[in-house]
């Protein structure tokens, strides 16, 4: 299959107010802070850089643009070429709450502008963020009046907005969304997924990016597609995610480490797994209820991920049907599974943190 | 990509997928506690009527016949946190939301509904029950608990005098009450300063009642808050005492732990999230926290996956050829320290979690067998 084996960097700005939250949502989606830890974030000083690795070659290179006006007007100005150049996507954070609408897309103006001449194929997206302080009636209209004030102002720019709050699982929905344009080679994991899916008769099948939990990518039978729990994957994102702060905390382990190689949920309406797919990703599958479904979906995933390691190549890769070498019970999935969790913990540190 | 997936075995009758091999009705009666979790959730949202509860048992006014549920009274000063406290205990209400929380006018009284029901009453803080136009055998007469909340980032002098009072009051009448009281709201203060006022409260309770010529008086001290699981913990502490099979329950728990090599086994009422009973190794809080949260995600994923499917089920029973009995929910989580976490529906309302290491889990046969023996006998104890 084609196949671009190419490492990808991308440079992402993210930008907006100061205050208006954009190091609370990078630190809750890339650095496992839960909501309440962004209370006591001070202000960024000038740029905070930080590069995630991510699936399929691609490395996200972060730029937390401190929002005070001093340090706007130097992006604007004497650091333009530098901060504007080359950028892949730019995520303008809007603060619902702002009480100087106007001043605010005065500044977006100006920022869109700067981007149209150093780099015109930019993809832009912006988040109408905090909606957890409006009333819950008012929200889709205030987003909407907002998003379309937004547009007009975008110097051409096709840009994609989102209504987001860093206390509810519309942050997930909407970085999922952003990351989604980004990641390459997805057509090919997407063709592997669907394969697996057919194969194991499963109602859907999920792939999560392994530190931020973010869904990558996903597959959804005839019958999983009647679920109405429409906004079931940033849910999923979010309930694991505060599931690891809980185990990290019972454990003591890092919150950044995995904390667990596998979760088997089996009820009389479905049955469910997450395991370790590659290095870098998590899967989970559901499956209608029964043992026997749900032992062959489970083997057969544990076997593809010599197929999904090769596409991920940050990943190591098995022999075909063996466990990772070393395992202390080469025979137990378990086992492989936990010893395949805890290497993955030792190559955290270059995930996510700051450089 | 690969050709060689495995294929799902044609479905044989009755083939080694049921968790156990053993019936009964009972097991039958059992299924999927977690769809009814989400059904019995109005249930338990719906306060009992404040006004005549004399009503809904049926029973004559001040009658000394109980209507069969434990009365827990939650009592002390204004503002010391009552109502925050049933709210976010039976009520499921964000911790942060009680800020918005009105003084109480008169008694609240809440039902939880679970393997046992029990009567929750929230009193207005200044209420003075031994006022001789208050019906105060109507009140303790078939009192479970009383549970005296005082507020410890506030003064608490006056709050100590009036428990006295009325544990002095009560014990004449009612001398098997038991008092459980709350040092509450310790989320903000220092970890010494937590201590020493915890301290201080019991020295002055007993010191004042000892006075008083009450030697082992039966009054037990938590500290707790609603912004973490303390509460929850205290709660289940105080209802413990209320089910008379506890010790039964226990030793249940500590054989099925001996048997299993389990290190840790809670039951838990999944509603609540209070656990009714435990194996009798002491354990730390953090033991009870990831277990609660367990419970958290376990309910949480069944929100998302336990729709009702179109039945195509239905097509199968048809041919006759497909058993899945409603198998009890059961669910494993393989941690990174080469430990386990095991959740298992027991029945509509229970779910047993267990704790535990790895050499335990090689045994999957032996802990559903044990769980299966341990099914058969509580439902021995609890009919329901
Ligand atoms: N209510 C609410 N508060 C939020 C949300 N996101 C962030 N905040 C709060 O907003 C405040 C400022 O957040 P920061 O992330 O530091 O803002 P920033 O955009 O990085 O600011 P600068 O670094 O100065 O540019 C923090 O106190 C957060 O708790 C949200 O979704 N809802
Ligand atoms: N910090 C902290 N505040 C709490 C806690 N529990 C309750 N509160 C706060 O205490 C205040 C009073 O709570 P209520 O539950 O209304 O008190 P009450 O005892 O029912 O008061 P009355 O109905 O007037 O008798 C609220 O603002 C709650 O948010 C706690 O554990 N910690
Ligand atoms: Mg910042
Ligand atoms: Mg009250």
């Amino acid at each position: 299959m084609d196949y671009d084996r190419k490492a990808k960097k991308k440079k992402v700005l993210l930008m907006g107010k100061s205050g208006s939250g954009k190091t609370s949502m990078r630190s809750i989606i890339f650095s496992n802070y839960v909501a309440k830890d962004a209370r006591r974030l001070g202000a960024t000083i000038d740029v905070e850089h930080s590069h995630v690795k991510f699936l399929g070659n691609l490395t996200l290179n972060l730029w937390d643009c401190g929002g005070q006006d001093a340090f706007m007007e130097n992006y604007l100005a004497s650091q333009r070429d530098h901060v504007f150049s080359n950028v892949g996507v730019l995520i303008y954070v809007f603060d619902i709450e702002s009480r100087e609408f106007d001043r605010d897309m005065v500044t977006y103006s100006a920022v869109v502008r700067a981007l149209r001449e150093n780099s015109p194929s930019a993809a832009v997206f912006c988040l109408i963020h905090k909606m957890d302080l409006v009333q819950a009636e008012y929200r889709q209209k205030l987003f909407d009046e907002r998003t379309n004030l937004v547009k007009e102002r975008s110097e051409g720019f096709k840009i994609t907005s989102f209504a987001t709050s860093i206390w509810d699982q519309t942050l997930y929905k909407a970085w999922a969304s952003i990351i989604y344009t980004l990641i390459p080679n997805l057509h090919v994991l997407e063709g592997y997924l669907r394969e697996l899916a057919a194969a194991v008769e499963a109602e859907e099948i999920i792939l999560f990016e392994r530190t931020t939990f973010l869904v990558v990518t996903s597959v959804t039978s005839e019958i999983g597609a009647l679920n109405p729990a429409h906004d079931r994957f940033e849910r999923l994102s979010t309930i694991i995610k505060t599931f690891k702060q809980s185990l990290s905390r019972h454990t003591g382990l890092p919150r950044s480490s995995p904390q667990f190689a596998e979760f088997q949920v089996k009820t009389s309406r479905f049955n469910f797994f997450i395991a370790r797919l590659t290095s870098n990703t998590y899967v989970l599958v559901v499956t209608p209820p029964g043992e026997a479904a749900f032992n062959t979906a489970r083997i057969n995933v544990l076997t593809a991920r010599n197929d999904f390691a090769n596409l991920d190549i940050t990943g190591e890769v098995y022999p075909r049907g063996t466990g990772p070498a070393g395992a202390p019970h080469p025979a137990s999935d378990e086992a492989a599974a936990a010893v395949a969790a805890a290497r993955a913990a030792e190559d955290e540190d270059e995930h996510g943190s700051p450089s | 990509m690969a050709s060689s997936y495995l294929t799902i075995p044609a479905r044989r009758h009755g083939g080694g997928k049921s968790f156990r091999g053993h019936g009964g009705g009972y097991h039958n009666a059992a299924s999927l506690t977690l769809e009814r979790y989400l059904q019995d959730l109005p249930i338990a949202e719906v306060p009992t009527s404040p006004l005549r509860p004399q009503f809904h048992t049926g029973r004559l006014p001040n009658s000394k016949l109980s209507d069969g549920k434990p009365r827990l009274l939650l009592m002390g000063q204004r503002r010391s946190g009552k109502s925050s406290i049933s709210s976010v205990v039976f009520h499921k209400m964000p911790p942060t939301e009680t800020l918005f929380l009105e003084s109480t006018a008169r008694i609240q009284k809440d039902s939880m509904h679970s393997f046992m029901d029990f009567q929750v009453w929230d009193f207005p803080g200044q209420l003075d029950f031994f006022d001789p136009a208050f019906d105060v055998d109507n009140i303790f007469g078939e009192i479970g608990a009383l549970i005296w909340v005082i507020d410890a980032q506030d003064d608490y002098l006056d709050a100590i005098n009036r428990l006295n009072t009325t544990i002095l009051h009560l014990q004449q009448t009612y001398p098997s009450i038991n008092v459980e009281v709350f040092i509450h709201k310790v989320d903000g203060l220092s970890e010494d300063y937590k201590a020493d006022t915890f301290r201080d409260v019991i020295q002055r309770i007993q010191d004042e009642l000892s006075d008083a010529g009450y030697e082992n008086a039966p009054v037990s001290f938590y500290q707790t808050s609603i912004y973490d699981h303390s509460i929850f913990e205290a709660f289940s502490k105080v209802i413990q005492k209320l089910i008379p099979q506890l010790p039964t329950l226990e030793s249940l728990l500590d054989s099925l732990c001996n048997n299993c090599r389990i290190e840790k086994a809670f039951l838990f009422d999944v509603l609540s999230k209070i656990y009714i009973a435990a194996d009798t190794t002491p354990s730390d809080i953090s033991s009870y926290e990831i277990s609660s949260d367990y419970i958290d995600v376990i309910v949480d994923v069944s929100e998302i996956y336990g729709w009702d499917r179109p039945s195509k089920a239905a097509e199968n029973e048809v041919d006759g050829e497909d058993q899945i009995e409603n198998p009890d929910a059961e669910s494993v989580i393989t941690l990174q320290n080469d430990s386990y976490l095991y959740l298992r529906e027991i029945n509509k309302y229970l779910a047993l979690i267990c704790l535990m290491r790895e050499d335990s889990r090689g045994k999957k046969g032996l802990i559903d067998y044990n769980v299966g023996v341990f099914q058969d006998a509580l439902a021995q104890v609890f009919t329901r």
